[in-house]
């Protein structure tokens, strides 16, 4: 076996020095009943490294990956392309291999890049301070919700219609078990987001306003005024951003008013990865800083004064407090956010302003591609990279037609919404940096012939 | 001193102490260079990436566009390579050597699955494709599955937790759950002293109320007291097994059994299964749900602190309130998606949702490919292996370092020692540190709480003996200047990156971005 350097000969002088007969001896805690005499039945033994490989080709063949096709999905979930040297970097050994940083002086360089990330995060969702990462948006969302019920202590959550579907039902599954009530309905075809309801329903039970940025349908608005009427009654205001590289040409979440910024940081460095790993962004203000979730990264001196950092305020974790940890997490999502960090180093913000330029106006192009296309409207006034269609049937059966002929053209509302039949010709479609003029002109030929 | 005619020496002088050392100017030591942060080395105007320039189109941005300096230094390509290569020569890793962190497990990461998981087929898939695109993803699902369900003689798995804790959380949804379908809504869950932090803070985060269990002297669960505490109340009991003393817990079964005649549950903490995989499973144990660390016990790389996956185990009682997606093999050979779409009539008594998509998919390529690659003879191996050098290093030491269960047999894939012994002043810190100078990475120290000064060294597999025989030498010597009290010892590590870190000045300043100095200065 390959990857298992013992030999018989050291097994048996190992079992010398220990003063055990047989392995079998080591396992002497183990019931008999329990102990399996052979290997477990139905499985198949060992395999060379060129075997394995062509199983796992085999399998990745039955895939349609997002390269071999005019590609127009997002809602959530985001194609942009990743440069080399990111990808170069973070299979170092002394990156991809290391454990969470506990022993800082020789985990300076997992220590200093978080404390960068942190720095770069907070700064591109405009707040004062970010951890060093969470799973993914979703669960980020979820750890927000608890957080401001924390703040406030109110119990009553009032979720955008423009928030990811499945970002609410990760936080309504667990409010089911922790009593917290959620507010929520599924959204309209509308250019309009429910803003106003929201105000209008903000109350002195409110713990939170939860609203996505650009929302589900690609929407954009002004957070401001629901900033301001969540404080006028103590509530908070949380920013949910699944494209953060909108945040290259539209205002800062953080800037607008927002207390805590969360977000799904899957588009910079990491890739689809067919939903995971992900990276979890968490910021807030500092006022806040001590109820965050999640591990912290500080800077500091070493015994002979020279800058160095550790992992910080370890106080709030479940290593220290158990029970009364302000969450159970405990690994992050390290690697991700190495990879962030390297792309985002890469584009500084020159680099990723034109990115978000270049998305946009691939989108406009797109947009306006399509929405020319008979029967065809766009529900969308403003956006960035991401916005509805209103197609004149159920957008889910035209999707995967689309799909037979080799087009991944966005994401139906039907498949988002199951239970919402009445936005079901909505299609989300997505458009970065990664489509070309001939990807849209494929995509709108195809979906006119469906449509016809 | 020998050197050729145009004066160029050959060979060195010998070193003498005045020769060593000295100061740098730029505070770099050859190979060991120092780094500044991007923000210090980079510029905003500065981009290592180009793009297509932009169609001219309008804008569509509303009154939107963000007209503030974000604060984002950018560097060349080259800068990039260099600045993230410098540090990470400031990184211990396994590849450079044996990282003995108890419970961690810290095992070789085959580059085999680093390839496999870079397939565009699987690296290059959106998780909302039409499934008829996916059908190999959700193979690779299915097929981990069966395998997972298979070591560990369980009925069902939920692939979809991200790590450890967030299984942790999956199996007591489903508890609860599966209590509250029976009407039953009991409030306590059970978790041993000795059982990592996750456990008590995952309870308590999906809203139980967390008691503790005490210890027997041998390190391992008070069955007694276990016994005398179940009742109408206890909704679980969540135990580690092995221990996080290194100990099988012998009455497992007998547990299970009292804990279900009780009307609850047992929940088992799978941080250690590679000590038993192959060997033994937890189905047979009476276990109704347990998380498997994907990072752990099937390689898949930690990544500097994740990401982490966490499938869960589940019994015939608590699968059918798993988590959504769910993967389903038709009987065409088809592999279909439960999703809040079908939920009603495939899976009426799911959960819910726990996170947005289906799982840490680059998790399951690699270990899928190192499950493969190892098969059932090979994983069986490992775990023969894991606990063979364990109590290698157990008995290889237990005459220098105080072994507080070393007399009540072998352990299993970690051995735990205590700070007994030490001369006075010293401690379990000052061995750790000492371990780093000899180019080791320190075990887990004061984990599990039950042992004062506690280290816990769980070596793994993938350490040939001569790599054990070196780690036990450094120990041993350490061992004994701590025990003879030599102050040296306390100023360790001297040849690190960094000597000993302030982590009370980073507590009570906490500095947690950067900012511009003269911003930094006017906020002092």
């Amino acid at each position: 076996m390959r990857y298992l350097p013992l030999t018989d000969s050291d097994r048996q002088a190992m079992l010398a020095t220990i003063g055990a007969a047989s392995i079998d001896d080591l396992f002497v805690d183990v019931p008999a009943e329990a102990r399996l005499s052979g290997t477990i039945p139905d499985l198949p033994d060992h395999a060379s490294e060129m075997a394995v490989e062509r199983h796992m080709a085999a399998l990745a063949r039955k895939n349609l990956s997002a390269g071999e096709a005019p590609f127009f999905l997002g809602a959530g979930a985001y194609k942009h392309h990743v440069p080399a040297s990111v990808d170069h970097l973070i299979q170092r050994g002394e990156f991809l291999t290391a454990y969470t940083p506990y022993q800082p002086e020789i985990a300076q360089g997992t220590l200093q890049v978080l404390f960068e990330f942190q720095t770069q995060v907070a700064r591109l969702l405009g707040c004062d301070v970010a951890n060093a990462s969470m799973y993914d948006g979703s669960t980020a969302c979820w750890e927000a919700i608890v957080m401001a019920r924390r703040i406030t202590r109110r119990g009553k959550a009032l979720l955008s219609s423009g928030l990811h579907p499945h970002y609410v039902s990760v936080a309504q599954t667990m409010a089911k078990f922790t009593g917290d009530h959620l507010a929520y309905e599924t959204p309209e075809l509308d250019s309009k987001t429910d803003s106003q309801k929201l105000i209008a329903a903000i109350d002195k039970d409110t713990s939170c306003v939860v609203v996505q940025y650009p929302d589900i349908l690609g929407r954009i608005e002004d957070l401001t005024a629901l900033a301001d009427a969540a404080h006028a009654t103590g509530a908070l205001l949380v920013a949910v951003v699944t494209e953060p590289v909108a945040l290259g040409a539209i205002k800062a979440p953080g800037a607008m008013g927002a207390d805590i910024v969360v977000g799904e940081g899957q588009s910079i460095g990491v890739g689809l990865q067919f939903g995971g790993p992900y990276l979890g962004l968490f910021a807030c203000k500092q006022k806040y800083v001590r109820q965050m979730p999640g591990r912290l990264c500080g800077e500091t001196v070493d015994a002979a004064g020279k800058r160095g950092f550790v992992l910080t305020l370890s106080t709030r974790e479940q290593h220290i407090r158990r029970e009364k940890a302000t969450s159970n997490i405990c690994t992050n999502s390290g690697l991700c956010a190495l990879a962030f960090s390297i792309h985002m180093t890469l584009l500084g913000e020159k680099g990723l302003r034109a990115l978000a330029g270049l998305n946009h106006a691939m989108a406009v192009q797109a947009a306006g591609r399509l929405a020319a296309l008979p029967g065809v409207t766009l529900m969308n006034d403003s956006f960035f990279n991401e916005f509805t269609l209103v197609l004149p049937k159920d957008a889910r059966d035209v999707v995967r037609r689309l799909a037979d002929r080799g087009v991944l053209g966005g994401v139906s509302l039907g498949r988002l919404f199951p239970t919402a039949p009445q936005i079901g010709n909505g299609l989300v479609v997505a458009v970065t940096e990664t489509v070309t003029a001939e990807d849209i002109d494929i995509f709108a030929k195809a979906l006119e012939e469906e449509l016809a | 001193m020998t050197m050729l005619k145009e004066g160029r020496p050959t060979a060195p002088t010998p070193v003498e102490e005045a020769h060593m050392a000295p100061a740098t100017a730029t505070g770099n030591r050859a190979l060991m260079l120092e780094e500044k942060l991007i923000f210090e080395i980079g510029s905003t105007d500065t981009t290592g990436v180009d793009f297509a320039v932009a169609p001219t189109g309008e804008n569509r941005l509303g009154d939107l566009a963000r007209a503030d300096a974000i604060g984002l230094p950018g560097l060349s390509e080259q800068e990039t390579v260099r600045h993230y290569t410098r540090l990470s020569r400031q990184n211990y890793a396994i590849d450079l050597g044996l990282f003995p962190l108890g419970s961690c497990t810290m095992k070789h990461n085959p580059r085999l699955n680093e390839k496999v998981a870079r397939m565009p087929g699987f690296a290059d898939i959106h998780p909302l494709q039409p499934q008829s695109t996916v059908q190999g993803a959700l193979g690779v699902i299915n097929e981990l599955a069966v395998w997972l369900i298979k070591l560990t003689g369980m009925h069902g798995v939920a692939m979809t937790p991200k790590a450890g804790a967030h299984g942790e959380l999956c199996g007591l949804l489903c508890i609860r759950a599966a209590l509250e379908a029976r009407g039953d809504a009991r409030q306590v869950v059970l978790v041993p002293e000795s059982a990592h932090g996750t456990n008590p803070a995952t309870a308590a985060f999906c809203g139980y109320k967390v008691e503790d269990i005490p210890a027997t002297p041998d390190g391992r669960v008070d069955l007694e007291a276990l016994k005398a505490r179940l009742g109408p109340d206890v909704a679980a009991v969540m135990i580690t097994n092995p221990n996080t003393c290194g100990l099988f817990e012998r009455d497992m079964k007998v547990i299970s059994d009292a804990v279900h005649a009780a009307g609850a549950f047992v929940y088992c903490d799978g941080a250690n299964f590679n000590a038993i995989v192959g060997r033994v499973r937890p189905g047979d144990l009476g276990v109704d749900a347990m998380h498997i660390n994907l990072h752990k016990t099937f390689s898949t790389p930690h990544g500097g602190g994740g990401p982490g996956s966490g499938p869960v185990v589940l019994s015939e009682a608590l699968a059918p309130f798993g988590p959504l997606p769910y993967t389903a093999r038709m009987e065409d050979g088809s592999i279909h998606l439960i999703e809040e779409e079908n939920v009603g009539e495939e899976m009426p008594q799911s959960f819910g949702r726990m996170s947005a998509f289906h799982g840490q998919m680059g998790m399951f390529t690699r270990a899928l490919a190192y499950i493969l690659s190892h098969g059932a003879d090979g994983l069986r191996q490992v775990a023969e292996d894991a606990v063979l050098n364990a109590n290698y290093v157990l008995r290889s030491l237990d005459d220098v370092l105080d072994a507080p269960f070393g007399g009540s047999g072998p352990c299993m894939h970690e051995a735990l020692f205590s700070d007994k012994g030490l001369a006075e002043g010293f401690t379990t810190l000052d061995i750790a540190k000492g371990l780093i100078d000899e180019g080791f990475h320190p075990m887990t120290m004061y984990f599990p709480l039950v042992v004062h000064g506690a280290m816990l060294v769980e070596p793994t597999e993938t350490e040939s003996k001569a790599a054990l025989d070196q780690f036990i030498l450094a120990l041993r010597s350490l061992a004994e200047r701590a025990k003879a009290g030599d102050e040296a010892l306390k100023g360790a590590p001297y040849h690190a990156p960094r000597r000993r870190l302030d982590e009370t000045l980073a507590a009570r300043k906490p500095v947690l971005s950067w900012s511009e100095p003269d911003l930094a200065a006017a906020a002092e």
